[in-house]
């Protein structure tokens, strides 16, 4: 029998798919393997061990690097997830307003404004207010993360409100629960997926900064990503490999959850 | 609903207020860390460097002129700025080549996955989906530890006895390209597959039917159809492509400097300020541009299936 004719078949298209799925994982895949490197090399393998992990581990400012971290990603991603499931509620579900189109210019900024950019203009604006009040503390790392956070926290929000059924909420008003009774017992239910997903992308795009960061950061405000842009520029050791591999880590998890929550029905 | 009873013009007024309120705190945050700071550098632009970074509050041109010319400090006449031009134009050059190269790859992979049974669709996108959330500077130093001197390539290349001497790739041009192929290739495989999953292929099997080659499906019916994603992809590569700070930093080791690097530059060692927010914002406006050009395209380019 003659072989089907397959209509979806592109000669060539298969290889060009495989050798991309490789060239994307290959380098993902060395970088993880060298940081169980027994020797100083990230290219020549010399046996299994961890001590790049407990060296990272010893290291002060990589301790130090990573409480700073975390500790700006949980207030931005805190802070900005509470922003935008406010703003969510007033921009879905409600007629066209005056104005509307200016409030999603603002909340999209931060996607569509090259990074560098914003980063100047912070460094700019930040610079004048260090010089005015002299606090050069983690606040301002907190609030211009907190701004670039708020346009991903939003859009899963957004989707999800956009997609629940408004009958409940109608149903609750009619028999005189009053809004905020209808918000916390009613909306807020149905919404948390949307919103741990929300939070789940804001913390992991705050932990991966590195522009911003770079630019905003007073003196000895490393962050992990920012102390790695430093170490980039000495010998490398798989130390860096190893700091790497656990944020790694992190993001793929995040990133699998965000997209089993968004699955989640509604 | 619960205000019936009220006249439907205050029950407006009372949701618009309530609709603001809820805005306010966003807003409130965007405007001091988003729009606000990106007024106040339009303001520097035009006013006169400090000795020591910062700037004198003097109304100058100077910045301006400078994003493409330069004064001669003897004789006091203009020409254009070699330096600047040379590195506006690395920077287009170089964003349009990683553009291409991400359809080159791109293309095909979101056509295979596009093609696959629908269960397994999503997993092979999670595939390309897992790369774009990691941190850019992880993604772009594995590349760097791959072709570096000392990299694996090299390693293998010279231990295989193929070549005696590493070859230099890292820090050059072709280095920030790979780099940037790598880190913007997710940005063009989502759009392009959104619109090859809604691909009807009863037109391809129409095409066929009426003896068109392989290669005529591919541009009369495919390639027109898929069209809107490949524009979109197209504008999510370059637009950052254009502003990237990171992999020409690492990739090109200071000395193959792209628009970010120039802007960074004003700040440190340069001390110009208020050139570095002139550069900031011609960048701005480049990208502007493109994404206009982008809204206008999508505008008129409706896909005509489905």
């Amino acid at each position: 029998m003659a072989k089907r004719f397959d209509i979806q078949r592109m000669p060539g298209f298969k290889t060009v798919a495989a050798v991309t799925f490789v060239l994307l994982y290959m380098p993902i895949f060395l970088l993880v393997i060298y940081s169980f490197n027994a020797g100083t090399s990230i290219a020549i393998w010399e046996g299994f061990s961890w001590r790049w992990y407990v060296s990272a581990w010893d290291n002060q400012q990589v301790q130090e690097a990573t409480v700073r971290s975390l500790i700006i990603a949980f207030w931005a991603s805190a802070i900005s997830t509470t922003l935008a499931v406010l703003a969510a509620l007033a921009t879905t579900r409600t007629p066209k307003f005056k104005g509307q189109s200016a409030v999603f210019a603002m909340i999209n900024q931060p996607l569509m404004v090259p990074e560098i950019v914003t980063a100047v203009a912070l460094l700019i604006f930040f610079a004048m207010i260090k010089v005015a009040t002299g606090y050069t503390g983690l606040l301002y790392l907190i609030i211009a993360h907190t701004a670039f956070c708020i346009p991903f926290a939003y859009l899963p929000i957004r989707a999800r409100l956009t997609g629940m059924d408004l009958a409940l909420e109608q149903a609750a008003a009619d028999l005189y629960a009053p809004p905020f009774r209808v918000f916390t017992r009613i909306t807020l239910p149905q919404l948390w997926p949307g919103i741990l997903a929300g939070a789940m992308l804001a913390f992991v795009i705050s932990l991966d900064d590195v522009v911003i960061t770079e630019f905003v950061k007073s003196a000895g405000q490393d962050t992990l990503p920012t102390y790695m842009l430093g170490q980039l520029r000495r010998v490398v050791t798989p130390e860096v490999n190893a700091i790497s591999t656990v944020l790694l880590g992190i993001s793929v998890t995040m990133v699998v959850a965000f997209t089993a929550l968004s699955k989640l029905k509604t | 609903m619960a205000d019936t009873s009220l006249p439907a013009n205050a029950t407006e007024k009372r949701a618009a207020r309530v609709r603001w309120l809820l805005l306010a705190p966003a807003l409130l945050v965007l405007l001091f860390a988003a729009s606000g700071p990106l007024l106040i550098t339009l303001v520097y632009s035009m006013l006169t460097p400090g000795d020591y970074g910062g700037v004198i509050w003097q109304p100058s041109a100077d910045a301006w002129f400078n994003v493409v010319l330069q004064r001669d400090i003897f004789d006091d006449t203009l020409s254009w700025s070699d330096a600047h031009l040379s590195i506006f134009w690395r920077s287009v050059k170089l964003s349009l080549m990683t553009t291409v190269g991400c359809i080159i790859f791109g293309f095909p992979t979101a056509y295979f996955i596009a093609t696959r049974p629908k269960k397994q669709r999503d997993l092979w996108m999670l595939l390309i989906i897992i790369p774009f959330w990691t941190n850019i500077l992880i993604r772009t130093f594995a590349v760097v530890e791959l072709i570096r001197n000392e990299g694996t390539i090299n390693t293998v290349l010279m231990w295989s006895g193929i070549i005696d001497a590493p070859i230099q790739m890292l820090f050059t041009e072709f280095s920030i390209l790979v780099g940037m192929i790598y880190v913007y290739l997710p940005l063009m495989v989502l759009p392009l597959y959104a619109s090859m999953e809604r691909l009807d292929f009863s037109l391809v099997e129409a095409g066929y039917d009426l003896y068109a080659t392989r290669m005529k499906v591919l541009r009369r019916i495919i390639l027109p159809l898929v069209k809107p994603g490949v524009v979109a992809g197209s504008i999510l590569v370059f637009v950052p492509s254009l502003g990237a700070y990171v992999t020409p930093r690492v990739m090109g080791g200071g000395n193959q400097l792209m628009i970010g690097n120039l802007i960074e530059l004003q700040f440190g060692q340069g001390r110009n300020w208020p050139l570095g927010a002139a550069l900031s914002i011609t960048l701005l406006a480049i990208v502007m541009v493109a994404l206009m050009v982008y809204v206008r395209t999508a505008g008129s380019e409706e896909p005509k299936h489905g």
